[in-house]
């Protein structure tokens, strides 16, 4: 069964990966584009964001909404250091060190957020999650030295070198997929390693896993330490993708918006993220174009709902839904 | 099994959504040949802190569209609408949306000033589309780093303050001031325009800032009563200047207030509560008034009213209304000028839009700068109850006001981005 699900997972980063060329035969020129770039593209920055938070949830039964803030760490730290950011904070260094210092920021927040939330479990973790989260939201915003408040800091337009160019939306695309594919089987090894079952123990019985002699704390700090490291590269991404990175993009609404993407996509594999993410990025794009300019807001939030209360495990508890069905109906 | 099963919908699910929106491209299709519609991009806030007043920038932009029956040098315009929450992420999102999806030619908007600055290094990236700016102020969008197709016809929040500071350091009088003021680039710019004649002349001005979206302003309040300030200067914008006004009033503040330009505005003055009695006599500089005594102006309030009173618009457009307006005309000058032609990647259409002279609906010339940037009048306004009903009343204008308020522009940059830090008062 394992090596069927790799093998469908394989099948479907495949697909993707033609879809650009796909959607070129059948669209006009620029539609393809706006697909490529601003559709799948963003849905898979905002899906490597919340398979962050459905890993934590999955493997380890801690729903962190910490996650996009922690996105935010490492857009920051690339926007404060990279070269060519405006207003120039620290400046000086190039992407190919930026970036990977971004993702180590990233990676120590998740482990500072896991640490301080350690002894916390359920709705409790939920609200220490969310006041560390808004607590940095707030700091951004207000500190103009290091962040540049509201406005925050622009012109991060990602590497270029001859034949690729970040800016140019297909070497995005396929940028933000493998990167997405990369964690993505990573987090299904990491779980079948010796340290994800450990984390599946915790999740069932953590009474029980440290009666076994594991240290319950550590696993669980570095369980945010790992989420935090796939965060950081969807902030990464966000942040290349946005031409820069400001107070918003780290805000109340888009904290939940990535709690939004994982529950309606479904909390019970990765692939939820990335599921949740393309319906959420689709209706927030055209709910205006479908439904009343002034209310598409009130769309949305009913998809969402309609969603939820046909499937409470997300878009992917309905297929198992209608295979339980179909099979009932063929007996 | 699950997961199997899973996948396999997971497919289906995004052939289905992809289907969908194939469907919905084949619909928009492009406006490519010269007689096809031009497509007119709006983008303005619907959600958030200034929804009203995008509200009022699409009725205002509605109306004009409406009068010119949606034709210009006999191309018909499509308007497209689109909302933004005053977030420079969701506004560079539905940008990309407006010019790649539902491929526009022109952009009119955004709103706040943050957006406008992301919208500007978005302009850059593009190659044959213009961004006319809506109604956001911030001053650094056109005047450093500049983008060649990014127009602003409407003025900046420190064009907004010109003869302000004089008028209270020399009219009234006042020699020591508080200032509230949110903490984001507009305010900053605002301040910094106040501060920039106040200050030259010997005043003195603390700064209380607060962050956009700010709802409790008891103890700055606190603060600023229990102060030598002779008079506050308020410059919020949206929910955050009414509740700083609600509160001042409930607190029983008594101090002259003089006003950044989007307090003294009908956003504000037609909202219930008891912040009304404390704004009667504010002063405040600004792009519009509710009552100018010009001919141009009273004809757009009254045609205004006649198209929106009654479908819930304000006693008088909006400052926000007027921006938008003004950068409309700009737009509908230059393509009468070219005969809405914007092929050879809008060159001529460009050119038209930097050399073009207007009037906006206050009556005020308009004309752009070498960044692009408009040099217009400006009105120093008093609030006055006239038949039962709060207005702003201006009563006096300064003409051709600039992006550096007549200094040199050298000298004017040397001075810095306006800032928290960097508020103007120098010496």
């Amino acid at each position: 069964m394992r090596s069927a699900a790799a093998t469908w997972s394989l099948l479907g980063v495949l697909a993707l990966l033609a879809l650009p060329w796909l959607l070129a035969q059948v669209l006009p020129a620029g539609q393809a584009q706006f697909w490529t770039a601003n559709i799948l593209g963003r849905a898979i920055v905002f899906g490597i964001i919340a398979m962050s938070l459905t890993f934590l949830a999955t493997y380890g039964g801690f729903v962190s909404l910490a996650q996009m803030m922690i996105a935010g760490v490492a857009g920051y730290v690339l926007a404060i250091f990279v070269d060519g950011a405006v207003p120039r904070i620290v400046g000086g260094l190039g992407y190919s060190l930026a970036v990977p210092l971004g993702l180590v920021a990233a990676t120590a927040m998740g482990l500072l957020v896991g640490a301080i939330s350690v002894r916390t479990r359920d709705i409790y973790l939920l609200m220490i999650t969310l006041a560390l989260a808004m607590g940095v939201f707030r700091f951004v915003e207000t500190n103009i030295a290091w962040f540049n408040g509201y406005e925050g800091i622009r012109n991060v337009v990602g590497p270029a070198m001859p034949g690729f160019d970040v800016r140019d939306p297909m070497v995005f695309y396929h940028v933000a997929l493998g990167t997405a594919a990369l964690l993505y089987f990573g987090v299904l090894y990491l779980v079948r390693s010796p340290f994800g079952l450990v984390l599946q123990g915790i999740r069932d019985n953590p009474r029980r896993v440290a009666a076994l002699g594991y240290s319950v704390a550590l696993h669980r700090i570095a369980a945010f330490g790992v989420a935090g490291f796939i965060a950081g590269c969807g902030g990464t991404l966000s942040t290349i993708y946005n031409i820069g990175i400001s107070p918003g993009t780290i805000g109340l609404g888009a904290t939940v918006n990535v709690l939004i993407m994982s529950v309606i996509g479904g909390l019970g594999h990765p692939v939820g993220a990335f599921i949740g993410s393309l319906i959420f990025t689709v209706f927030d794009t055209f709910a205006a174009t479908i439904y009343d300019r002034d209310r598409f807001n009130t769309l949305i939030g009913l998809v969402f709902l309609v969603i939820v209360l046909v499937s409470p495990d997300g878009a992917i508890g309905i297929g198992a839904r209608l295979r339980r069905l179909l099979a009932a109906g063929r007996r | 099994m699950t997961i199997k099963i899973s996948r396999r919908v997971m497919l289906l699910g995004s052939a289905g959504l992809a289907a969908g929106g194939l469907a919905a491209g084949r619909i928009a299709a492009p406006a490519i040949a010269q007689n096809a519609p031009i497509r007119l991009g709006g983008l303005t806030t619907l959600e958030g802190p200034f929804a009203t007043g995008g509200q009022d920038a699409y009725r205002c932009i509605q109306m004009e569209l409406e009068r010119i029956n949606h034709t210009v040098g006999g191309r018909k315009i499509e308007f497209v609408r689109e909302s933004s929450n005053a977030q420079a992420d969701v506004a560079l999102a539905r940008a990309r949306k407006l010019v790649e999806q539902d491929n526009v030619d022109i952009i009119l908007g955004p709103l706040s000033g943050a957006e406008g600055i992301a919208l500007r290094d978005y302009s850059r990236t593009l190659s044959g589309k213009t961004i006319v700016n809506g109604s956001s102020g911030a001053s650094d969008t056109t005047l450093r780093n500049p983008s060649p197709n990014f127009f602003r016809f409407s003025t900046d929040g420190t064009q907004w303050m010109a003869g302000l500071g004089r008028h209270v350091y020399q009219t009234l009088g006042i020699r020591e001031v508080a200032v509230t003021a949110g903490d984001y680039a507009f305010p900053y710019a605002q301040v910094f325009g106040f501060n920039l004649e106040f200050c030259r002349l010997g005043g003195r001005a603390t700064h209380y800032w607060a962050p956009l979206g700010t709802t409790d302003f008891t103890s700055q309040i606190a603060q600023i009563n229990r102060s030598n300030a002779g008079a506050i200067v308020v410059v919020h914008g949206g929910t955050d200047g009414l509740a700083f006004m609600t509160q001042y009033a409930q607190a029983g503040g008594n101090k002259p207030l003089i006003g950044g330009s989007i307090m003294a505005d009908q956003t504000m003055l037609s909202a219930r509560g008891p912040h009304r009695r404390v704004m009667i006599g504010m002063i405040s500089g600004g792009p519009i008034a509710d009552v100018i005594d010009d001919p141009t102006w009273r004809d757009f309030v009254e045609r205004y009213r006649k198209r929106w009173l009654n479908e819930g618009g304000f006693q008088s457009p909006s400052i926000h209304g007027v921006n938008y307006t003004t950068n409309l005309y700009g737009i509908l000058h230059a393509l009468k000028a070219v005969d809405g032609d914007l092929s050879n990647n809008q060159a001529a259409f460009q050119q038209a839009l930097a050399k073009a002279e207007i009037t906006a609906p206050t009556g005020a010339t308009v004309k752009l700068d070498h960044n692009r940037q408009a040099i217009s009048d400006i009105f120093l306004n008093r609030i006055e109850e006239r038949q039962g009903n709060a207005q702003v009343v201006a009563f006096d204008r300064a003409r051709a006001i600039n992006q550096t308020l007549g200094m040199p522009e050298e000298q004017f940059l040397k001075l810095g981005a306006p800032s928290r830090d960097n508020p103007g008062c120098v010496a």
